[in-house]
């Protein structure tokens, strides 16, 4: 399969007041046509900050990136999007690359129509006239399943509903036709009546308009039911990667196995005790020098407390970073 | 020291909160280069009050004509004697700056005072009870901003007449609406905030919600506003000075030096000069200062590395 | 689960009036946050509430520990109402019955240090010494797996979940009965929520709590509460025990939020039919007639626009409210989510 996306040793660092925050250390993975990712952490695992340093999102400073490749593969050859400047990251923002929040109402602009500003982005990137973009936006509305699309581009995101909110911005995500759509956490502000919606659409747009879709969440739910491959990332790094089946039913890193026994079980009512994973994750103010995993782990052994793990494939499509992962041939 | 079954941080030697918010804030403070200096610029004008007979090369008051518009240490014709020159009475500036500061820092000080006192008293009252009463008291509160300020100064400050204690009556109670608009939009949003409500889940009384719950909250943006509050004072006494509205002239204050300075601007400048720089030192350094109280207080800035 | 009733909830309302208009505001209108609900809780037993955004969940919640007054409407606590009390005699109440909030930072006051925090409740209602507090306390943070060394540090030190063990801790001091979990672990993260979750059902085997659960999350209802309300619109839609509803629910509205829940297993998933409900949730200031949700329900007749459905028991322990509700429809859900 042909890749478009391809990141190698991302590390990105803050350098805040009290210290150096290691936010990723070291992240790799790749995009493939056509496919959707979904990549999974909790909070602090470093899900967001690696997208939004590939987009050149993060606020600099505190926030540098001091190493890896982040190759695109467009239609001119590989680019690095890490070395882009302004202009260049503009081109593909918005353009090539469309990004999705989590939070439509602070991501869309409180004063202007939402039709101007799907008008605005075709303007700039597309060079379309004003009056073509905002006949544009109108299509883009209904083609996202917003009734009265050509009232409701002239109005003002606070008039909107969190759901048709979400799907304003999922138009001005796809409106000049990107390649990549990264949704971050699209729906976690949702009901989840309205987040089923969502999801549909995303998925309908994916497959119309052949998009590779990265998917972030921390509900691994969402993830069994969307996503081709699914990322795991914990305390900045990626600490699996698998195909979904291979994910759910074959995982690897001990992480990876405990997070999915923190989940009820649908059906099985009953009185259970979830596995709980104690601990917290760990201060990234410490740099790395051995498994991040290490102090919640049962299986830890020696060597997790001197090396870092590096990414080792398990069987086709499906790597983890740990030295005792669990393999089919039973427990390591 | 982190421990090995939980994950979680063992501290081995917990030193006390005081200590670490102090080294903490000692910490933040050497950061910031800005904060550093407006500390340093308002530390020597409180010194330079305190320790004024001290410091003073001179009786500020002592007239000596013969060595009257005596130029600064470092012009032509000027004498180390007096480093900043002399006036139009022969009185040395440095020592009259000196001294000024300490009219200035009463002012400001107790002007303060009465405002912050004040308004934080109606503006919790405003705030906490809301409705009617905080319609009347955010009327009333209007109707005082909307007077031209410095008219309505200058105004009380001809009927009332000039002296140190009128001065700072004047600015004590003008400047309460100030602190009432602050303190009553803080109280707002605490009211309806989580750990209020925790408060009143677990049966706290309204005496208890504010003085143990919103107070101590109130501490950060009261005292950032005090010190840019002190130092607009600073400046309008020496505003009023200047027009001789202020302390009488006999008194050493910037005002003061300022408006016996203006005669003399283009042929003996140092006169008005030197308080003129005093005044802005002073007004850069507070403001500096309060800037970086504002992080400060923040508890939430507050991160004390674990 | 039958026994008596800890508290019994009775036709409660409220509301919350708007005013149009600047210079001669007048009354436009009320949300109807809550309207019209009744209930009772068994002592011991853990009751979960459901629903979406603005069902008026929490609304309820709030109302039922007094914390604020309803329009209508009774809560009976051991017998006594206590909706028309005066202050005073509602905050003796509190020692009885306790709130677990959503926003564990949020609730904790960044300039107290968690020892006082957490003992602020004994010495608003006890005569303890100092001392006596301080011990109390320090059981109560091991009680709830803090390290009772941490007792002088701030909130902003802590994790969300340890935050939330501190809020969890607090409501504790007093020893209540009774406790109103307001969507406690939905700002967690995944892991955090197990470990919160195991926390509140050891501690409700230990000291035989009474929970009020409010959850929008499904699927951690299912597995701590014994019976769960499903509320829309101010109104409860469907109430009985957990087993029947996840495995017979009747309701539409019932049957379309359990199938929207994203099951964690590829397989299932993608077996999983789906009842997409179209638009959102109506305004709950002018919620629709008949039946509040007949504008969304996928089997809505006639008689939903124009009559609203009562309540009905159409088995024991399981009460809908629904006109199309009987004993066989759980047609309406298909076989991938039957077996549940």
């Amino acid at each position: 399969m042909d890749k478009i996306l391809e990141v190698t040793d991302l590390i990105t660092r803050f350098h805040t007041f009290d210290g150096v925050v290691h936010a990723l250390s070291g992240v790799s993975f790749h995009l493939y046509r056509g496919e959707t990712l979904g990549v999974v952490g909790e909070s602090g695992s470093g899900k967001s900050v690696t997208m939004m340093s590939l987009l050149h999102l993060l606020a600099a400073p505190p926030a540098r990136i001091e190493g890896g490749r982040a190759l695109y593969f467009g239609d001119n050859g590989p680019l690095d999007l890490l070395g882009l400047d302004t202009a260049g990251i503009s081109r593909i923002r918005g353009g090539r690359m469309g990004f999705i929040f989590q939070d439509a109402l602070s991501a869309l602009n409180p004063v202007m129509t939402v039709g101007r500003q799907i008008s605005e982005t075709l303007v700039e990137h597309l060079g379309m006239t004003t009056a073509r973009a905002w006949n544009r936006s109108v299509q883009l509305l209904d083609y996202v399943g917003i009734p009265e699309p050509g009232k409701r581009a002239a109005a003002y995101p606070h008039q909107f509903s969190g759901g048709m909110r979400q799907r304003a911005m999922i138009a001005l995500a796809i409106a000049c036709q990107p390649r990549v759509i990264i949704a971050d956490e699209p729906t976690t502000a949702l009901d989840v009546t309205v987040q089923a919606q969502i999801i549909d659409l995303v998925l309908r747009l994916k497959s119309e308009m052949n998009m590779s879709v990265i998917w972030i969440t921390h509900d691994l739910g969402v993830v069994a039911g969307i996503a081709d491959r699914v990322m795991v990332m914990y305390a900045g790094t990626v600490v699996e990667t698998a195909p979904v089946d291979d994910l759910f039913y074959r995982p690897a890193h001990p992480y990876t196995i405990k997070l999915l026994g923190a989940l009820p079980k649908i059906g099985q009512a009953g009185n259970y005790r979830l596995e709980s994973i104690d601990g917290t994750p760990p201060d990234l103010l410490e740099k790395p020098s051995h498994c991040q995993f290490v102090w919640r782990c049962d299986h830890a052994g020696d060597r997790c407390w001197q090396d870092i793990p590096q990414n080792r494939e398990i069987s086709p499509g499906h790597q983890a970073a740990c030295f005792f992962p669990f393999t089919d041939k039973g427990v390591r | 020291m982190t421990h090995p079954a939980s994950g979680l941080r063992v501290d081995q030697e917990k030193q006390t909160d005081v200590w670490s918010f102090l080294t903490y804030t000692w910490r933040l403070l050497a950061r910031d280069k800005a904060g550093m200096a407006g500390l340093v610029m308002f530390l020597i004008v409180v010194i330079s009050a305190v320790f004024a007979p001290l410091l003073s090369p001179h009786d500020p008051l002592k007239q000596n004509l013969r060595f009257a518009k005596h130029p600064p240490a470092w012009s032509e014709g000027g004498s180390i004697h007096h480093p900043l020159g002399t006036d139009n009475l022969g009185r040395d500036i440095l020592s009259r700056i000196i001294y000024g500061t300490r009219v200035s820092l009463t002012v400001g000080f107790f002007g303060v005072l009465i405002a912050s006192s004040l308004g934080i008293a109606i503006g919790l009252v405003a705030g906490y009870a809301g409705g009617t009463t905080d319609n009347v008291i955010m009327g009333g509160v209007n109707l005082v901003l909307a007077l031209p300020y410095l008219v309505f100064v200058v105004f009380i400050a001809a009927i009332l007449g000039s002296s140190l204690i009128n001065v700072i009556l004047i600015f004590g109670f003008t400047d309460i609406p100030i602190f009432v608009r602050i303190t009553r939009g803080e109280v707002i949003k605490m009211r309806s905030s989580g750990f209020v409500e925790s408060a009143r889940a677990i049966g706290a009384t309204d005496a208890r919600i504010i003085f143990s719950h919103i107070l101590p909250n109130l501490i950060g943006p009261i005292v950032t506003l005090a010190t840019f509050e002190m130092s607009a004072m600073i400046f309008y006494e020496a505003g009023l000075g200047f027009l001789g509205l202020s302390v009488p002239p006999s008194i050493p204050s910037w005002g003061n030096m300022l408006a016996s300075g203006r005669q003399y601007l283009v042929s003996y400048p140092w006169i008005a000069t030197f308080p003129g720089l005093a005044i802005i030192f002073t007004g850069l350094g507070m403001n500096l200062l309060g800037d970086w109280l504002r992080d400060v207080l923040d508890p939430r800035m507050r991160r004390v590395k674990k | 689960m039958k026994g008596e009733p800890l508290i019994s909830v009775q036709k409660l309302t409220k509301h919350f009036p708007f005013r149009k208009g600047w210079i001669f505001s007048r009354k436009a209108g009320a949300v109807r946050a809550v309207d019209g609900i009744s209930f009772d809780i068994f002592k011991g037993e853990i009751l979960g509430v459901v629903g979406e955004s603005g069902c008026g969940k929490s609304t309820a919640g709030r109302v039922i520990l007094c914390l604020e007054p309803p329009t209508s409407g009774k809560v009976i606590l051991d017998g006594r109402n206590i909706t028309r009390l005066d202050r005073a005699s509602i905050r003796k109440l509190r020692p009885r019955m306790q709130m677990i909030f959503q926003d564990s930072y949020a609730s904790l006051n960044p300039r107290h240090c968690i020892g006082s925090i957490i003992g602020e409740p004994l010495r608003i209602h006890t005569r303890n010494t100092r001392q006596q507090i301080r011990t109390r306390v320090m059981e109560l943070l091991d009680l709830v797996g803090l390290n009772p060394n941490h007792y002088n540090r701030f909130p902003h030190e802590f994790s969300g979940g340890q935050r939330q063990r501190i809020n969890i801790a607090r409501a504790l001091s007093l020893n209540p009965r009774f406790l109103v979990c307001d969507e406690p672990i939905s700002a967690l993260d995944v892991s955090i929520q197990a470990q919160v979750i195991n926390l509140f059902q050891d501690l409700q085997k230990e000291l035989g709590l009474t929970y009020l659960f409010i959850a929008h999350d499904l699927s951690m209802v299912q597995h701590i509460s014994d019976r769960v309300a499903v509320m829309y619109l101010g109104k409860i839609m469907e109430l009985t025990t957990r087993e029947r509803l996840f495995a017979n629910p009747l309701h539409p509205y019932t049957q379309s939020l359990i199938s929207a829940i994203p099951i964690p297993d590829p397989e299932k998933e993608r077996k999983r039919v789906r009842i997409l409900l179209n638009d959102e949730v109506p305004s709950p200031a002018n919620p629709p007639d008949g039946c509040v949700f007949n504008t969304r329900c996928p089997i809505a007749g006639p008689q939903c626009r124009l009559l609203e459905p009562e309540s009905r028991m159409i088995f024991p322990d399981h009460v809908v409210v629904c006109h199309k509700a009987d004993r066989n429809n759980g047609s309406l859900i298909t076989d991938s989510t039957a077996p549940l």
